[in-house]
């Protein structure tokens, strides 16, 4: 174990959602490079503490890059500088003494800005309410081998459904657009047989709600490179196949 | 001399479980429960605390049946609850692979694994459940793990032996959890529930001896407001953050359960909690959390420790012969598979010896070569590849080349909220399920069992016992939220919070926190003394002055704070902390996770004393946490009958 001295820290503060912000920098004389960022952020707030400022604001929970609450764009990256990685599970030991680190909330219009580092992503939630699911009411489900699932099937819908929902898709993307997110939650479910019944018009509900928050896609591919899960982008393509078949399909041949 | 005064032993509690065979229970209950017309239902108001897997399949279904229901989570979106961290699977008694499974061998399995300290009619009716649990998540589009014929694949845990596991990849509870939040959401959508997000309960409100509802704190402008139902229902998860450094999310809390407590709800049997065996060792001073390594891994790892003390070779220049595995040689018919409690004992006892591996010499190896070499590398990459590239993130090592390090940290805990045979707590009209109820885990929670619970109370159970509460409630008032008993509530809460703001110490709520955690992790964790436990009770109520004269809570109450947050919640674990160690001082006997060093046998298994303790352990809240009132209920077996817990 090492230690990294001399971390000078710009970091993005903000009363409220309607304060103006401003950048504040701190140092960090001393840290273990097995710490975590979110961890050196912890030692940031026991020291703003004991010296009696506020606490820097920063959504986080589960830190084992699963829950997809922590957020942050550092040095300008969603997630920071390494790839397929949240920010909680990010380590001191990919930065060097006497770096200065810039962190920001992600920017974006659909995702205000609550304070300090902490944005509010429930736009999201809209999104799966309004068709993110298979309608199966408690109690009337059939025997679960009933439906054979081919494996490379499985295999495709798990791959889409590991997004963790974070907002790092739209925080990267230049438009705002939530395309990823989206298109990984239709993915998911329109690729199995249990989401046949309800494709096309899940794909349309979704879509809409989300052309109602968020920008548009224009194939930065940004979203890609910056998804913790690494979702890759194909997903988009199969939203939008799906999208434009549901305006033309004819919903009670859906079955043949 | 003792300084703590021995709790009194006063009432017993009954579970109201049919008066039948264990195995009749559930039907007879459901044949026999008073039911709510479904134009009725829309009458009710039921609050769900908590959106994790228990919450969000509860406020689901309840809303399906046409209850209006309020659902609140502390997080900015119900799909972070912590269930979404469990990676290996759920068990269900589906008996796919035909390996001789059944829901009574998963029922005897979860008894024995808990090391007859459960409730049977409970367990029972869960093995029941876990079949249905099944095919509703398959309906709700889990992508679980497949064979190629299309077939649902199976894995092994801890504690069976049969296959009766099953996962995606190595984010089921992620899976579980996405499923159950979209049939919330589906019901959010439709204007069936209303979702609460950034709320906190801070109080539960009993008016004319009925739950009337709870108060709540907005996270983001700090205001408390109350919230008036027919029912509530706590999934508010487990306390194993009192521990500070736990495989738990870093917001998970007992403040939920423990202000009902508070209120009157019964805590039962607090000093059981789970020390996972695979968790990736402290690093250092600064460590925020320790994180879990599925217990899938041991299907095709073995653990292992130099059999030299003090041995600094790398694990390669070991050979086999000075290799001591551990559990394949103290548990032969289980091996790397025993379960949780065993195993982490093992490991334990291995790095006390001075046997550790890895820089600070605290942590046992977990080793896949032999798999790789057997499977080949792929299929073995297959199995865990998330695991690894997670532990490769955090340790800067890749498991496939040097074995993994691993030891045991708090997991889970089994004790929770006393809850009857309808998981209602000791205040009527107020429901516990999943991890924040006691009932299904006894002393030890076997692996995939928490899954497995938290649906099967959220979908198969409360749905059916809340109808049987409130069908006599049918077109008689309930308080409103102007009620006086609401109004007390409100303005206790305001004092509250603003009291941690007035304090102006010196010291952090963390930093409390960590030292707590210190104390429990030494006396109360995974061996316990009762000079240990004595010196734990001794040192808890001094940390607890100081943190209420010293404490330093920065920012102000109107606006996201989350020092304040945390400072409410170190607050309540202090309080459990001590009942907890009450708890484990009064159990003089080994079961499960609570080992006692007193009471173990000559190859220093746990040894249980039925004659005296085979009972819950339900504590009753005094105002005062080293003055609770300890009751009993006592545990009946007559299905699964009692025996040495044996993995040998």
């Amino acid at each position: 174990m090492s230690h990294l001295s001399d971390i000078k820290l710009k970091v993005w503060r903000q009363a409220g959602p309607d304060e103006s912000g401003r950048f504040e920098s701190y140092l960090i004389a001393s840290i273990s490079d097995e710490a975590s960022f979110l961890e050196m952020l912890d030692v940031l707030n026991e020291q703003l503490i004991h010296e009696g400022r506020e606490a820097v604001v920063f959504d986080h929970d589960c830190r084992e890059g699963i829950c997809g609450t922590c957020s942050l764009m550092i040095d300008g990256q969603a997630h920071g500088p390494q790839r397929g990685t949240a920010t909680c599970q990010l380590h001191m030991r990919k930065f060097q003494s006497g770096a200065e680190i810039v962190i920001e909330p992600w920017r974006s219009t659909a995702f205000p800005i609550i304070k300090d580092l902490m944005v509010d992503r429930s736009a999201f939630d809209r999104i799966v309410e309004a068709g993110g699911f298979i309608t199966a009411e408690t109690g009337g489900a059939p025997d679960a081998n009933l439906i054979p699932v081919p494996k490379p099937v499985a295999d495709a819908s798990m791959d889409a459904a590991a997004c963790i929902g974070c907002g790092a898709c739209v925080a990267a993307c230049p438009n705002g657009a939530a395309n990823l997110f989206t298109a990984a939650k239709v993915a998911h479910l329109s690729l199995l047989p249990q989401g046949q019944p309800e494709r096309f018009k899940r794909v349309e509900a979704m879509v809409e709600t989300m052309d109602e928050y968020f920008g548009s896609c224009t194939n930065h591919g940004e979203c890609e490179a910056a998804c913790p899960k690494e979702i890759s982008i194909d997903v988009i393509a199969l939203m939008n196949q799906d999208y434009r078949k549901s305006k033309f399909s004819n919903r009670k041949t859906l079955a043949r | 001399m003792s300084t703590v005064t021995a709790a009194a032993s006063t009432g017993q509690l009954q579970s109201k479980a049919p008066n039948v065979a264990v195995p009749e229970m559930w039907e007879t209950f459901k044949s026999d429960m008073k039911l709510v017309n479904p134009n009725n239902k829309r009458k009710f108001k039921v609050i769900v605390v908590g959106t994790g897997l228990a919450g969000a399949s509860a406020a689901a279904t309840l809303a399906e049946l046409g209850y209006q229901v309020d659902a609140f989570t502390f997080h900015d979106s119900p799909r972070r609850a912590h269930s979404i961290a469990a990676q290996g699977g759920i068990n269900g008694a589906k008996n796919y692979k035909g390996d001789g499974d059944s829901v009574h061998r998963l029922f005897y399995d979860t008894i024995k694994g808990g090391d007859f300290r459960a409730r049977e009619s409970n367990v029972h009716r869960l093995a029941q459940v876990s079949v249905d649990i099944i095919d509703q998540m398959v309906a709700q589009g889990v992508p679980f793990a497949r064979e190629y014929g299309g077939l649902l694949d199976n894995r092994s845990f801890g504690g069976a032996q049969v296959s009766r596991t099953f996962y995606a990849r190595g984010q089921t509870g992620q899976q579980l959890l996405l499923g159950a939040y979209q049939q919330m959401a589906r019901q959010v959508g439709l204007g069936n529930v209303r979702l609460w997000n950034r709320t906190e309960l801070v109080d539960t409100v009993t008016i004319d001896g009925r739950c009337a509802g709870i108060v709540t704190r907005d996270l983001v402008t700090g205001e408390i407001i109350s919230h008036a139902a027919h029912a509530v229902v706590l999934c508010t998860g487990g306390y194993g953050n009192v521990f500070f450094l736990s495989t738990n999310a870093m917001n998970c809390n007992v403040t939920a359960a423990w202000r009902a407590h508070r209120a009157g709800a019964y805590f039962a049997n607090p000093c059981y909690t789970q020390i996972h065996p695979t968790c990736i060792p402290q690093a250092d001073d600064t460590q925020s959390k320790l994180t879990l390594m599925s217990e899938s891994l041991r299907n095709d790892g073995r653990v292992w420790v130099p059999m030299k003390i003090d041995d600094e070779r790398s694990p390669a220049d070991i050979p086999e012969a000075e290799r001591d595995y551990i559990l394949e040689r103290l548990y032969p018919s289980f091996g790397n598979l025993a379960p949780r409690d065993i195993s982490s004992r093992a490991a334990k006892r291995s790095v006390d010896s001075g046997r550790g591996v890895g820089p600070l010499k605290n942590g046992v190896y977990l080793d896949f070569s032999a798999s790789i070499a057997r499977l080949g590398y792929d299929t073995v990459w297959e199995r865990y590849s998330n695991l690894f590239e997670m532990y490769e993130r955090i340790t800067g090592e890749n498991p496939t080349k040097v074995p993994m390090r691993i030891y045991p940290a708090s997991h889970y805990t089994m004790g929770g909220l006393w809850v009857d045979y309808e998981l209602m707590t000791t205040i009527p009209g107020l429901y516990a399920a999943g991890e924040a109820n006691f009932s299904d885990h006894g002393a030890n929670r076997l692996g995939a069992s928490a899954l497995m619970q938290g649906l099967s109370d959220g979908y198969f159970v409360l749905p059916y016992t809340i109808g049987n509460y409130l069908a006599p409630l049918l077109n008689k008032p309930v308080p409103g939220v102007d009620h006086p008993g609401f109004k007390a509530a409100e303005t206790a809460a305001r004092q509250r919070y603003q009291g941690y703001l007035d304090v102006k110490g010196t010291r952090s709520p963390d930093w409390f926190h960590r030292e707590l955690g210190k104390i429990i992790w030494d006396y109360c964790g995974m061996e316990r003394t009762e000079q240990g436990l004595e010196k734990a009770l001794s040192e808890l109520p001094a940390l607890y002055a100081e943190f209420q004269k010293d404490l330093r809570v920065t920012g102000n109450g109107e606006s996201t704070n989350q020092t304040l947050e945390k400072a409410g919640r170190v607050d309540d674990f202090f309080q459990l902390g001590m009942v907890m160690c009450r708890d484990a001082l009064e159990r003089n006997e080994s079961c499960g996770g609570h080992f006692r060093a007193e009471y173990q046998d000559d190859e220093g298994e746990a040894m249980r004393d039925d004659e005296n303790f085979a009972h819950v352990a339900a504590w009753e809240w005094t105002g005062d946490p080293m003055q609770s009132i300890r009751n009993v209920e006592p545990l009946e077996f007559t299905t699964a009958h009692l025996a040495t817990r044996s993995y040998k």
